[in-house]
Formats: C-alpha cells, sequence, structure tokens
C-alpha cells in the first residue's frame, strides 16, 4: 500500500481512540459526517471556493537566493503558507472542521491553542460562519502571545486563561476537553493539529495535505524536478504532515521534522518529543510522549509557544519508527538566528514555529550541497512574534539592535 | 491470585450492601493526598464510616475527566512526590486494616508505563480488586481484558448517558465488579442535581444485561445516595470527600463519610 493510502484510526502501532465514553458517540458521530463529506462533491467544492476567495490559496512558492547564501548555496523554496488569511496554515483544517460543524448542526466551536494562531484562525471561522466560540489557551501562553489573545477577543471569542498543570498547550487540551464532554451536544470541539482521539489524526491531515499537493506541482514548475528535502517544524505536527504527504510515496525526496530543542536537549529544557520521548497514551491516541517513567507528561520548553507540546501526532511516529521521515531538534537560538537572517536578507518575517525549519533547513543545505533544492514550508508568519523577538535581540529600548545577519 | 492478601469481590459487596441496605456506597479518594499516609488513613476512615467499596485514585498529569476539586488534589500528590507504586502500598495497608475492597481509579498511561501484566500482578498481591479505567473503552482495552481475565481482577468500565445500546451492551459485557453510569454529561464535581439520564442510563443498562450498576459524578449529599441507590446498585461519591479531606482533614471524610452512606440505610 502507498504510504500516503494511510487512514486512521492506527498508523502502524500508533493512533487508535483512547477516550472516555462520554466521547465516544461524538466522535462516532463526527466521523460519520466526515465520511459523508469526504463522498460529497458539494463539500469539496464548498471548500475549494473558501479557500479561492477568502484563504487565499493557493498559496506561492517564493525561492530565497540571499537567505540561502548562508546554507552552503542549496537552492531554497517556501511554500508561503504565512500568506493565508489569519497569518499561517491553521485556516485550512480550521474551515474543513468548520463545514463539517455546519452538516452537524452544531452553533459554539472551542479550541486551543498555543502561539494563538489556531485560536486566531478558530475564532475567524466562527466570526465567518456566525457560530459562538470559546478559546483555551495556558496562561503563560497568554502572555507571552498577548496580541494574538487580543486578536481572538476582537473576533468576538472568549478566550480563558488555563491555570492548571504546566499552564500551556497541552492544559489547554484538557480544558477542551473537558468542555466537550459537558457540552458535546451544541458544541464541537475543533482540534487543531493532527493528534487526538479518531478521526482527528486522519481529519486534520487531509484538510492540509493541499499544502503539498500544490508545493510538489510548484517546485516542479519552477525547477522541473522534485525536491531533494522538505523541511518543516513540528510541535503537534499538522504543518508538517501537510507537507509532507504528497511526498510520502516519493523515496528520493527525504523528509525532515525539525522539533523544539528548547534549551538544548542536554538541559532537558525542550519538546523533542520524537527525538527524546517514548511511547504512551496522551490526548487520546497512542503516540510518542514526553514523560517520566510512572508515565506522567514531562513539561516541554520552547520558546515558540506552538511548539511547546509534550506530545506529537501518531502518524509522526510511524514516520519516524519506518524511516521514511527524520526528526532533529532545533534549539531556541538556532531558531533566533535563523528568524532574524531570513528577515534580513529575504524581506519575510517568519513566526517563531516556522523558524525551527529555517534553521533546520540551513544545516540541511550544507550537508546536501550546492546542486540541492529544499523546501521548507514557512508555515506562518511573525507578527505575532515582535515583541518576543524584540525583546531577544534588544530591540524594545529604542536602541538600535546589531544583528549579525 | 498471588500473595497471602485475599481480595474482596466488588460485585458480591455491593449485593450484600443491597440485601442489608437500600445500596452501595462507592467513596473515591486519591492516593497521596495530601501526603501517603494520610491519604490511608482517610480512605480507612470512608471504610469504617459506611463505604462499601473504596475507589482509589491514582494521581496523572493530565486527568480529563476530572472537575477543579479532584484536579487540585491530584496536582497536590503529584508536587508532594506521588510515585505510581505508593499507590500498591495504600491497597496492602489499607486492605491490613479493613475489610473493604479496594479498586484503583486511574488514566491509562501510567498502567501502560508501568506494564499493564506487571500492574496488574502487584495490585492483587496487595490486595486490591480491580480498575477503574475512566480514559479508555473496551474496544481499546484488549490488553487490559486478557491480563485481567488471566488475574481475576475487576474491571470497571463506563457507560454514558450518549451511548448507543450497542455500546451499552459492550460496557455491561466486559465490565466485572459493576458498571460505571456517568449520570450527566460532563467531568467529576458536584451538582445540585443528579441528573434524571441517569435514571434513564441505569435501566438501559439492565437491558443490556448489566448485572451490577452504580452511579458516579455529580453526587455529594446523603439525600442524592438515597435517591440513586433506588435504583441503581451504589452510589460513587468523589468530589465531596476530597473535599471534606482538603477542608477538614481524615476527620471530616469520616463525618462525610457516615452523612452519605446515612443514604443507603433501608427505607
Amino acid at each position: 500500500m502507498a504510504l500516503r493510502d494511510q487512514t486512521g484510526p492506527d498508523f502502524g502501532d500508533y493512533g487508535g481512540r483512547y477516550m472516555p465514553e462520554s466521547l465516544i458517540a461524538t466522535l462516532d458521530e463526527l466521523s460519520a459526517v466526515y465520511e459523508a463529506a469526504q463522498q460529497d462533491p458539494a463539500f469539496a467544492a464548498e471548500l475549494a471556493e473558501l479557500h479561492a476567495t477568502y484563504t487565499g490559496r493557493p498559496s506561492i512558492i517564493t525561492e530565497v537566493p540571499r537567505f540561502a547564501k548562508h546554507a552552503g548555496g542549496a537552492r531554497i523554496i517556501l511554500k508561503r503558507e504565512d500568506l493565508n488569511h489569519t497569518g499561517s496554515h491553521k485556516i485550512n483544517n480550521v474551515l474543513g472542521q468548520a463545514l463539517l460543524v455546519r452538516r452537524l448542526g452544531k452553533t459554539r466551536l472551542i479550541a486551543e491553542t498555543g502561539a494563538g494562531q489556531h485560536g486566531v484562525a478558530t475564532a475567524t471561522a466562527a466570526a465567518l460562519f456566525g457560530m459562538q466560540c470559546t478559546i483555551y489557551m495556558g496562561e503563560v501562553d497568554t502572555k507571552r502571545q498577548a496580541l494574538n489573545v487580543a486578536r481572538m477577543r476582537l473576533l468576538g471569542a472568549e478566550v480563558v486563561p488555563v491555570k492548571t498543570g504546566s499552564r500551556t498547550l497541552k492544559d489547554a487540551i484538557n480544558e477542551a476537553f473537558r468542555d466537550w464532554v459537558a457540552n458535546a451536544d451544541t458544541t464541537h470541539y475543533l482540534l487543531g493539529t493532527v493528534n487526538g482521539p479518531h478521526p482527528f489524526p486522519t481529519m486534520v491531515r487531509n484538510f492540509h495535505k493541499i499544502i503539498g499537493e500544490e508545493a510538489r506541482q510548484q517546485v516542479l514548475d519552477l525547477t522541473g524536478r522534485l525536491p531533494d528535502a522538505v523541511a518543516a517544524c513540528v510541535g503537534g505536527g499538522s504543518n508538517a504532515i501537510g507537507i509532507f504527504h504528497a511526498f510520502l510515496d516519493d523515496p528520493d525526496v527525504k523528509l525532515f521534522g525539525f522539533e523544539p530543542g528548547g534549551h538544548g536537549i542536554s538541559s532537558g529544557e525542550h519538546g523533542a518529543t520524537l527525538s527524546e520521548g517514548t511511547p504512551g497514551i496522551l490526548h487520546g491516541t497512542k503516540t510518542y510522549v514526553l514523560q517520566d517513567e510512572d508515565g506522567q507528561t514531562k513539561e516541554s520548553h520552547s520558546i515558540s509557544a506552538g511548539l511547546d507540546y509534550p506530545g506529537v501526532g501518531p502518524e509522526h511516529a510511524w514516520l519516524r519508527d519506518i524511516g521514511r521521515a527524520t526528526y532533529l531538534p532545533i534549539t531556541d537560538d538556532e531558531a533566533m538566528q535563523a528568524f532574524r537572517l531570513l528577515t534580513r536578507t529575504e524581506g519575510i518575517l517568519p513566526a517563531i514555529e516556522s523558524s525551527h525549519a529555517l534553521a533546520g533547513a540551513l544545516n540541511l543545505g550544507k550537508q546536501l550541497g550546492e546542486d540541492a533544492v529544499i523546501l521548507v514550508n514557512l508555515s506562518g508568519r511573525g507578527d505575532k512574534d515582535v515583541e518576543t523577538a524584540g525583546a531577544y535581540f534588544g530591540l524594545l529600548d529604542g536602541a538600535a539592535g546589531e544583528g549579525q545577519a | 491470585m498471588s500473595g497471602t492478601t485475599v481480595a474482596a469481590h466488588v460485585a458480591s459487596r455491593i449485593a450484600e450492601a443491597n440485601t442489608h441496605r437500600a445500596g452501595a456506597l462507592v467513596g473515591y479518594l486519591p492516593v497521596g493526598f495530601p501526603d501517603l499516609e494520610t491519604s490511608i488513613d482517610a480512605a480507612v476512615a470512608m471504610a469504617e464510616n459506611g463505604v462499601d467499596v473504596l475507589e482509589l485514585g491514582l494521581p496523572y498529569s493530565d486527568p480529563v475527566m476530572d472537575g477543579p476539586v479532584i484536579q487540585a488534589a491530584t496536582q497536590r500528590a503529584l508536587h508532594n512526590g506521588f510515585r505510581v507504586r505508593d499507590v500498591f502500598t495504600a491497597v496492602r495497608e489499607i486492605r491490613s486494616r479493613v475489610d473493604v475492597p479496594a479498586l484503583v481509579m486511574t488514566y491509562w498511561n501510567p498502567v501502560v508505563q508501568f506494564g499493564v501484566e506487571r500492574f496488574a500482578d502487584e495490585l492483587a498481591a496487595a490486595g486490591g480488586s480491580g480498575l477503574i479505567t475512566p480514559d479508555i473503552t473496551p474496544d481499546s482495552a484488549a490488553d487490559w481484558i486478557a491480563t485481567s481475565d488471566r488475574t481475576g481482577l475487576d474491571r470497571v468500565f463506563l457507560a454514558a448517558p450518549t451511548s448507543s445500546d450497542e455500546r451499552l451492551h459492550l460496557a455491561a459485557d466486559s465490565s466485572r465488579g459493576f458498571v460505571y453510569a456517568v449520570s450527566t454529561m460532563g467531568i467529576t464535581g458536584e451538582r445540585k442535581d443528579v441528573d434524571t439520564a441517569a435514571r434513564t442510563l441505569v435501566a438501559r443498562l439492565r437491558e443490556a444485561g448489566a448485572g451490577t450498576v452504580c452511579v458516579g459524578i455529580g453526587i455529594s449529599t446523603g439525600e442524592q445516595v438515597r435517591q440513586v441507590v433506588g435504583y441503581a446498585d451504589g452510589a460513587i461519591v468523589g468530589s465531596a470527600l476530597v473535599r471534606a479531606l482538603a477542608d477538614g482533614g481524615v476527620a471530616g471524610v469520616a463525618d462525610v463519610a457516615a452523612e452519605l452512606a446515612a443514604g443507603t440505610a433501608s427505607h
């Protein structure tokens, strides 16, 4: 079977549905409506129309030669998901699920968010479809991404700062599940990444695979061949699976997922789940988890709120184990240096999340050499990160920051 | 069954309560809250004040089915250094002090990481009766079903008001000890009214062949216990007991357990 044809509930030994009985009927209902929508050409047409007239698809690709000079001269091509409406790839999945919610007859959306990108996209869909919206966000993240909190509230969403556990993305997911258990008759949990119980990993991937399908053709048109490598950042893994999927059965295309290395693997303060985690069950799915020997989830650390998560989508766990994709950590500082380098050399301000993929591409270019073509998923834009980056590079006090890019 | 401690039978103890009184009281407290020793004393106090079956919670970092009271308690236990092996210590000591069956309520990942077989063997050796598993369903629990068959441990699965008839049959057929009927759609916590959905769910479970059915979530007073045991075999109380322990220590648990147990008196 082609790797692209793999669907849940199981991805090798991973995936499944480890959930309270109270949510099983809701998940079954969602699966049924999703399967029916997949068979319905009207659904695909509706989503395509929204992408063409609202999201701004297809997103373009941009070759970045001045940036690539720092990558051993390899050609680097960016897939510009940062140019989508709302500023990241997240809108692809949100619009798809929102259309399903309308078919489900539900009127309220809830979602977790880390960096706020998924929360903003969900609040946007709620505004567009006239639905109620509640976003759960770790209290730590509401502080480091305050601008996105304001955006969500402007869009009419209620933003609930989550104060339990590590007060970051994993705890926001717990809180969203608790809301869903109590309110499933009116409410859809618009899960923002390729994890969680079936059907989410398959469904969210399918809503994002348009990224790779477009990019594969765009790179062929530009270069006359497939890329040697595809790079993406991996937190939960939605943008990575979105761009990987079209290339899964192209054996000569290497796939690289770059995880948040935080302060470095040896510091223990990171979110490199596939590099350092072990198989376990978290948030309804079997996958790699950062956990202690008792199975208690460890707190992850990353400068990037969107990657600060101790689990990962089960399809990535499977791709890792079968050797189809390679997952490597990128430290906070490597990501921030790549953030500044792209900004200075190309005039493109990337999200700190996506900057992990850029840093990875710089390393890959040096390994693959001058003739290599590297496709990078620029999954989001960095406007939300200006304050974090400004503080990181000492630019907020009015003094001119002297970078070395 | 290995070891010298023989596990008490949950189903027969609930049956006994239904013979001599109006029904059974199942009481929940997490192990390690506020510390291991106090949690053991508190469980013993529950047993000495009319609780028929103990439900000992295993604190976990991501308890998606728990409300704020239990979350706060289990988070405190973890903060204070709770280890999974403490559950076996607690079960062994509680069983040496009172003749009341003890089930462990646990999210699934800690059991998987400990090893399903090893966990079951240690629990049986400590005199534990089995597991209540809130975040797995029978169709995702093949290894636990096989292991509980080998060890004779009870396995309590949950049933919800939204469960289909087919899934109620699955819960009834797969459970041993009792079936945990979730009274209302939501997470643990005290509620003024235990949803009428519970009465319907219990009736549907009986039709699906469930022998013993206990109702949990939202029950916090003796009066609610009395109402629930009017149609179910037992009432499960958690948050109210955890709150009593947090506010009034072991003596507080004893008082609240006695008040709840009054609801199981014969009419």
